[in-house]
């Protein structure tokens, strides 16, 4: 794997020296770039979607996000079709702006056991979509899902990863003693959670 | 070449602000009493505002500066102004006075200033307008513009938002400029093809708006930084859909060239993301997309006038020398809103 370190180059910096790097795989082989911004991240997966070379990306903290690109075997420029993104860092452009709110631990009403199994599929289905949510909220009962103890944490971990803002409720963490226990995500206050909802295009709510 | 100014972090109209983030701001401003002899004001995000002094005048305002984009002084003060006088044009105005805006380090030759300002006042008296004064800062990185005044009849102004169903739409200037300057800043770029796009910003907009004076234009913009799909979704009003045939608009060939080599802006993605679904594209190469949402400094003229008319201001615009075109259609409001498509034809 090349290591290649674009922090604070502004584009095309960023794509011109992973696109140097990939010339000296000669061949197959794995590009690491570390950038500080997500416009900089969809520039370089536009170049891996368009030579068709397998791309994943993360946020590692903020400012500073890792995009991977795996050069397969034979991978000529233009010769390939473009393969399925393995992750998208943003929702892709033409998205409109959605919120997902998660206002309890279960979907729906009826039986409990149902609704925690049909929340947990939800969760999992979400983060599989082709266009993510840039937000997902949540409060009350949702609360628990961020903490410790959650069947969701590993696809609300992915769903982060792939560029969602995962924010809960504060109030909510303390009513219920769960400050503690927050194991993904930011905690946020209703001034924030107001303004999420009211400025989304969209707003889903299982 | 001259002396070489120190490269800023993306110049030109590459340097705005996105427009997402912008409306966000503009939105929540206090707004006092509604003031009737504002004609044009920022939240129609038309090019100048227009305030209406008389019955039959009204003076055209606009500013403009950003850091340089070409490593010539001159030339970039050439560019700047041009794209500053730019937004009096697309308002059908006419050039009266001009106010120099100028960041510029301390430490830094001022030889430099002075070519940068030169290259700036000569476009001003191009314009047939005159520099009446100006304002300087010391900062970090160079930025240079203009302030500039105009006057228009006030049933006379072009607004960049009322185009027709039925107007063609034509376009004064090849796109790909920003791309140009970005693959030129990695040392990328060919002599011609910077040459070329030098050459086109540093033309002025005035025939082709002065041109559009004989012709019942219904709307016309200039395409800056929010790149032509990003200008023309501004002049379809939310109320109005286009189609735009790709084959159809002018571009330089070596933006395409460097399109596909990757050589873009963070700008041109700012202006895909804000785009969103407003735009469909169906059969368009990926590069010939991102010229179209490459950010323009001191891009042509985009005017929408009835359908009739155009050929013969095409006509007129081609025999001026400048690289105009018919390049798509306003149509009723359908689903998509600005649909591009790869064929030439026209149902004109």
């Amino acid at each position: 794997m090349i290591h290649v370190n674009a922090m604070g180059d502004t584009c095309p910096i960023p794509v011109v020296k992973t696109m140097n790097a990939i010339r000296e795989l000669n061949g197959s082989g794995m590009v690491q770039t570390l950038v500080d911004n997500e416009i900089a991240v969809q520039n370089l997966t536009k170049m891996a979607n368009q030579k068709g070379y397998g791309v994943t990306s993360e946020k590692l903290e903020p400012g500073k996000f890792r995009v991977v690109m795996t050069i397969g075997e034979g991978s000529e420029p233009d010769s390939t079709p473009p393969e399925e993104e393995t992750c998208l860092v943003t929702p892709a452009a033409g998205q409109k702006k959605a919120v997902v709110v998660i206002s309890s631990a279960q979907m729906g009403s009826g039986s409990e056991e149902l609704g925690r199994a049909l929340m947990k599929g939800f969760l999992y289905a979400l983060c599989q979509q082709d266009s993510l949510p840039s937000t997902i909220l949540f409060y009350n009962g949702g609360a628990a899902l961020t903490c410790e103890g959650s069947a969701s944490l590993e696809d609300i971990r992915s769903l982060q990863a792939q560029g969602v803002e995962i924010l809960t409720c504060g109030t909510c963490l303390n009513y219920y003693g769960l400050t503690e226990k927050l194991r993904v995500g930011e905690v946020t206050n209703m001034y924030v959670i107001c303004e999420k909802m009211t400025q989304a295009d969209l707003i889903v709510k299982p | 070449m001259a002396e070489p100014i120190l490269f800023c972090k993306g110049g030109g109209c590459t340097a705005k602000l996105g427009a997402g983030v912008l409306s966000r701001i503009l939105e929540r401003l206090p707004r006092g009493p509604e003031d009737p002899n504002l004609l044009i004001g920022y939240d129609r995000r038309d090019d100048a505002a227009v305030y209406q002094i008389g019955e039959d005048l009204a003076f055209v305002q606009t500013l403009d500066f950003f850091p340089p984009m070409v490593e010539d002084p001159y030339v970039f003060g050439q560019i700047a102004a041009a794209n500053a006088l730019s937004d009096i044009y697309a308002m059908g105005g006419q050039v009266k006075t001009a106010l120099n805006i100028v960041c510029f380090p301390e430490n830094m030759d001022l030889n430099i200033l002075g070519r940068i300002l030169q290259g700036g006042s000569e476009k001003v008296i191009e314009a047939g307008g005159v520099l009446a004064g100006g304002h300087s800062i010391a900062d970090d990185g160079v930025k240079y513009g203009l302030s500039v005044t105009g006057l228009v009849h006030p049933s006379r102004m072009y607004p960049n938002n009322q185009g027709q169903a039925g107007d063609a739409l034509i376009l004064t200037k090849p796109l790909g400029v920003g791309i140009i300057c970005t693959a030129n800043r990695v040392g990328q770029a060919s002599p011609e093809a910077l040459n070329a796009a030098i050459a086109s910003m540093t033309t002025l907009n005035k025939t082709a708006s002065e041109l559009c004076r004989d012709y019942p234009v219904h709307a016309c913009t200039d395409i800056t930084g929010f790149g032509f799909l990003g200008h023309l979704h501004e002049m379809m009003d939310g109320r109005l859909s286009c189609r735009i045939a790709a084959d159809r608009v002018p571009v330089f060939p070596q933006a395409l060239e460097y399109a596909d080599e990757f050589l873009l802006t963070a700008a041109g993605q700012r202006n895909r993301n804000h785009m969103g679904d407003s735009v469909r594209f169906d059969g368009v190469s990926f590069a010939m997309e991102e010229v179209l949402f490459d950010p323009q400094t001191s891009g042509g003229l985009l005017i929408a006038l009835p359908k009739q008319d155009a050929p013969a201001l095409e006509d007129a615009l081609k025999k001026a020398g400048l690289s105009a075109a018919i390049v798509g259609e306003i149509l009723e409001k359908t689903g998509t809103e600005i649909l591009v498509t790869k064929e030439k034809e026209m149902p004109l």
